[in-house]
């Protein structure tokens, strides 16, 4: 399945009823340098839209939401030991969580990449 | 916020060119990074120079009618608590313009130019500051802001040699000169001050060679443009206080720990001590100590604890006991710094503190300020 985008600039990738969640490149450049992300702990249950991790920068927090509803099985800890990864890698290797979905229905409302790109144009 | 229209900067042009992202600050429509990001622009200043427009802030010239620069400066001591009588020609302070209750309303900067006196105040301040002057002080003198100029901040241990090249008479000038100097063949208002903890100059150009002057430093090889942003983090790392954050109307320079911007001769028992607003506050203040102090915070791990956090002294129980008024990443420190507002018995160095953020309580030291070396020219 490819790539899906949300509003709030995270993308995803699903396999079978996993999703990988991290924050679009456009997102780590409006940013500037991160320099500490906080991850949900593996085992938390979300719910679409709520806010699941923190990605700060020099000048400001700000929350990355989990764009559909499950349950965190998994954390990308590299980016606690180096949050800059989220500047130098934000669509592969700064992954910032897995999630088990809950509702494959929810897949739905995202945007393809080509809508993401008329968002961010 | 309702409709607002922002001020351009007179170079904003420029720093379009140049990459700057533009953002709404204190009325004014300013570059908050340029392409570098901040955390290099800030690294870069620390490094060997960075060039900041501050053409938002305030200059103000006070002159007295009298022709005596001393009028003036006796005048300016109604309103200050420190000591511009004795502030030598061609010399610079800081200064506070504090009221009835000893509260700040303005921080600024003061120069002796000899004949008149030049002042550098807050952006989001110049328009009250210049009323609070003329409501106190138009029967002694004439106050006039300076809105022909761009202000420009040359900051870093290679200002000292990247302005020398455009103004060779600035390579004599010591921490806290102040004076005219040709620029260019340009007569500007420098000050080998700023902001930054840096050594470094504050240069008033007037706006029809501005663009020229900037654009020949910015084209020296160890200039980069720096934008709000590193130049927040560069002041906090300095333990600079930010006017409105750090200090305002209700905070006095004893709770603020400015005690060292008021000079003897304006204290208790100095030749002329008082005679500013507040000063039956400030100065039992200075006797008795206050009972909150702005004091420095280092979050023991690696979470930015922002203005606004507030503070405990359990790390799990309790009211708070104070709160950060400025905070967030210091590129060089390579940390989380911040500053803030404890209980005087909870100000000494060491004292550990705990910072709410996102709902978690995170230790944090009370540290002393600065948190990087300052490195002047003395």
């Amino acid at each position: 399945m490819p790539t899906k985008f949300t509003a709030d600039h995270e993308w995803l990738r699903v396999e079978g009823d996993i999703a990988t969640v991290g924050i679009t490149a456009y997102a780590q450049e409006q940013l500037g340098d991160v320099v500490f992300v906080e991850l949900p702990k593996p085992g938390r249950q979300v719910k679409k839209s709520e806010a699941a991790a923190v990605v700060e920068s020099v000048k400001a927090a700000s929350d990355v939401y989990s764009p559909l509803s499950g349950e965190i099985i998994a954390v990308n800890d590299a980016l606690i030991a180096d949050p800059a990864l989220v500047n130098s890698d934000p669509m592969n290797g700064a992954w910032f969580f897995k999630i088990k979905l809950a509702d494959r229905a929810e897949l739905d409302g995202l945007m393809d990449e080509a809508a993401y790109q008329a968002h961010t144009a | 916020m309702l409709a607002t229209s922002f001020q351009r900067l007179p170079l904003h042009d420029l720093h379009v060119a140049r990459g700057g992202r533009i953002v709404p600050f204190a009325g004014y429509e300013m570059p908050v990074q340029y392409a570098a990001g901040v955390m290099k622009e800030h690294l870069h200043t620390r490094a060997a120079c960075g060039l900041f427009d501050v053409s938002h802030m305030g200059l103000i010239e006070l002159t007295a009618r009298s022709g005596r620069l001393d009028d003036a400066a006796r005048a300016l001591e109604r309103l200050v608590p420190q000591d511009i009588v004795g502030l030598a020609v061609g010399r610079q302070r800081y200064a506070l313009f504090t009221n009835a209750a000893g509260g700040i309303l303005d921080d600024l900067m003061v120069a002796n130019l000899g004949d008149r006196l030049m002042l550098i105040v807050n952006a989001a301040c110049k328009e009250a500051d210049a009323a609070h002057l003329a409501t106190h002080l138009a029967d002694i003198c004439t106050i006039e802001p300076l809105a022909d100029r761009a202000l420009i901040a040359l900051q870093g241990p290679k200002a000292g040699a990247v302005l020398a090249r455009l103004a060779p008479t600035t390579a004599a000038m010591r921490f806290l000169d102040a004076a005219m100097h040709d620029v260019m063949g340009v007569a500007c208002f420098v000050s080998r001050s700023g902001y930054t903890g840096e050594d470094g100059f504050e240069i008033a150009i007037p706006l029809a060679r501005a663009a020229a002057i900037v654009t020949a430093l910015l084209d020296h090889p160890d200039v980069l443009p720096i934008g709000l942003g590193a130049r927040d983090s560069l002041r906090l790392e300095a333990g600079l206080c930010l006017y409105g954050q750090d200090i305002g109307p209700d905070t006095t320079p004893v709770e603020a720990a400015l005690e060292w911007s008021i000079q003897k001769a304006r204290r208790t028992g100095g030749a002329r001590g008082g005679g500013f607003p507040g000063a039956d506050i400030i100065l039992r203040q200075f006797e008795d100590g206050a009972p909150r102090r702005r004091v420095g915070l280092r979050p023991e791990g690696r979470a930015p604890v922002r203005g606004g956090a507030s503070l405990f002294a359990d790390a799990t129980s309790g009211e708070p006991v104070g709160k950060v008024t400025s905070g967030g990443f210091g590129p060089t420190v390579n940390g989380p710094v911040a500053m803030g507002y404890v209980p005087a018995a909870l100000a000494s160095p060491g004292t550990r503190l705990f910072a709410e953020v996102r709902g978690q309580r995170h230790a944090v030291a009370v540290a002393a300020l600065p948190f990087v070396p300052t490195s002047f020219k003395r």
